[in-house]
């Protein structure tokens, strides 16, 4: 009888059943401190999502109540791409996102000329930073102001720079979708200039001393160092440029309602009206799918861009 | 002339060219703040009156604030819901992150990639369905409703989690053998040290939540219960054809987030670089 041979074999279980308790107290504590994110998501986000999907192939009026919904298949699709109000909409989505390049072209040149160039940094960063930290609402109703017809400062200035009739700017329906387009340049200049900063703070110094030491000048740097090396931001800011275009919706809210004559209705603003005005929740619903898989497919192109065209 | 007295010059002259193009960017704020302090006749006048040449500064903001369509109340319910939805999306995110990234549990790598894949919803493809939820439970028209909407950050998880994987796993090995449970060593320790991150992200969900215009529009209803934003609009519908008034409330909507931005500036800068995050 070997008196101590047992013992580790009682002793193994043992530590087993210990681990084991341990392992089951880190789970529970592990969900107990993602449940509140958890169970958020899972009822704001998720199973709103889920129904998204099932409404959209519904006919349903909110007021109606359950018991009215029809379902109808495909059909609100089928609708959705004959409705002029809809494809106009989605043009004029398609036209907004020019305002991502030139953005983001007017944010890298101040980002660059601001890193390096000038005294009082801190000061210009406040300054073209103001417009994204503003109300919306606030800086819409200003422009609003400013944009006047008649007696705006901006057409006051024009007509006595001797431009006898300028654009009625957000009341005419051929410049009311390029108006937006400023005002949305104008706020995002602030936000994608300080994530560039940020990024040129990042570039390894001695490629700008070797690029002196071979006696390149300014052009020749930004061309063949910053303009590369910025590339993942770039991409980056473009990917979350372009999705943000697709959510545009308080600026419209607030000055157009959509108008003149829908020439400013976009999706958002089109799948509001659609639901909260006019109550046609299936309808909506297929929009809102429609919204959804455009930033989907984004999303899924940033990923596979990331690895194939970002030069780090 | 030196090279670098010759670079000095250079930098001095685009100063001054940079500071002509900000102007562009401060000139609608200058112009709003002008306009705030004038009479209402003087507002269009051309050339624009940058220095007023009648005041009514005091007239124009009491009216605002305590008059006919009183912000103070707007103020309030504002301050209200924007604190109380930083603090709890900045507790909800920090216990989250910390579950994700210091407590080594089986589900939770798929949980938080459940969590990060709803980040690719835009809310507007799921305003209808919260729409109708809130309906039927009764959250809609009320701050509490509108709160929770925005306390559930994907975004500050994650940011947050990414600090919270930086602080040492050794800390909470010791503390551990001490005998301290999870809920003491995140208090306690792990908490105390992401401070800072917590604090960017709160900034920056205070400024969200401060400007957001999209949610209060569509879950509130009654007029008492408005934010700034919902009711600066209300106001100038109300009051059209007073633009000193409805300049005296925009410049009244800026300032504190104003304020927060410039005693908050390197943290909002930061935060922002750091993720290039976007409301």
């Amino acid at each position: 009888m070997h008196p101590l041979q047992p013992a580790p074999a009682a002793a193994k279980p043992k530590q087993k059943i210990k681990t084991g308790s341990l392992q089951k107290k880190e789970t529970i504590a592990g969900l107990l401190f993602v449940s509140p994110m958890l169970i958020g998501v899972s009822v704001l986000t998720l199973i709103p999502i889920l129904a998204t999907f099932m409404l959209s192939f519904a006919d349903w009026n909110f007021i109606a109540g359950f018991k009215d919904m029809k379902w109808v298949g495909l059909a609100n699709f089928e609708r959705l791409f004959q409705d002029d109000a809809f494809m106009k909409s989605l043009k004029n989505n398609g036209y907004f996102l020019l305002t991502v390049p030139i953005y983001m072209a007017f944010s890298m040149f101040l980002a660059v000329v601001i890193d390096k160039h000038v005294y009082m940094k801190g000061y210009f960063k406040v300054a073209y930073f103001m417009p994204y930290i503003s109300s919306i609402v606030a800086v819409a109703i200003v422009w609003q102001v400013l944009f006047h017809p008649s007696a705006g400062p901006v057409n006051q200035l024009l007509m006595s720079l001797g431009i006898e009739n300028p654009p009625k700017w957000i009341a005419d329906p051929k410049y009311a979708l390029p108006s937006l387009m400023m005002i949305s340049i104008w706020t995002a200049i602030g936000f994608n200039m300080i994530v560039y900063i940020a990024a040129l703070q990042s570039i390894p110094r001695d490629l700008y001393e070797a690029a002196d030491i071979d006696g390149a000048n300014n052009w020749v740097k930004f061309k063949s160092i910053t303009f590369p090396q910025l590339s993942s931001t770039s991409f980056f800011l473009l990917i979350t440029g372009i999705i943000s275009t697709f959510k545009v919706f308080d600026l419209i809210a607030i000055l157009t309602k959509g108008g003149p004559i829908s020439s400013t209705s976009m999706i958002v603003w089109y799948l509001y009206d659609t639901a909260f005005v006019n109550l046609k929740i299936g309808y909506a619903s297929s929009m809102a799918v429609i919204l959804f898989a455009c930033v989907m497919f984004i999303t899924l192109l940033q990923w596979i861009g990331q690895k194939k065209w970002v030069n780090y | 002339m030196t090279v670098n007295k010759l670079e000095r010059l250079r930098k001095g002259v685009i100063t001054i060219l940079m500071l002509a193009v900000s102007i562009l960017f401060l000139l609608p704020f200058i112009w709003m703040l002008s306009a705030s302090f004038k009479i209402e006749a003087d507002v269009f006048t051309y050339p624009i009156q940058w220095i007023p040449t009648k005041w009514h500064m005091i007239e124009n903001y009491t009216e605002v604030w305590v008059g006919k369509f009183p912000f103070y109340k707007y103020y309030w319910n504002t301050v209200k819901v924007t604190i109380l939805t930083t603090t709890a999306s900045a507790f909800v995110s920090a216990l989250a992150a910390y579950g994700f990234s210091k407590i080594n549990f089986g589900a939770g790598k798929y949980l938080f990639m459940i969590v990060l894949a709803t980040y690719m919803i835009p809310q507007q493809a799921i305003l209808v369905p919260q729409f109708i939820l809130y309906r039927s439970i009764g959250f809609f028209d009320s701050h509490l409703g509108l709160i929770l909407l925005s306390s559930f950050s994907v975004l500050g998880t994650f940011m947050l989690r990414q600090f919270f994987m930086g602080v040492h796993n050794e800390y909470i090995e010791s503390a551990k053998i001490d005998g301290a449970g999870h809920w003491r060593i995140f208090w306690k320790i792990a908490f105390p040290l992401v401070r800072p991150a917590v604090a960017t992200y709160a900034i920056l969900r205070f400024i969200w939540t401060w400007n957001d215009y999209q949610n209060p529009l569509i879950f509130l209803r009654t007029d008492k219960l408005y934010t700034i934003q919902l009711a600066m609009q209300k106001f100038s519908t109300i009051n059209g054809e007073f633009y000193s008034l409805i300049m005296a409330a925009a410049v009244s909507a800026i300032l504190p987030l104003l304020i927060v931005f410039i005693i908050g500036q390197k943290s909002v800068i930061e935060g922002i670089a750091l993720g290039g995050v976007k409301g």
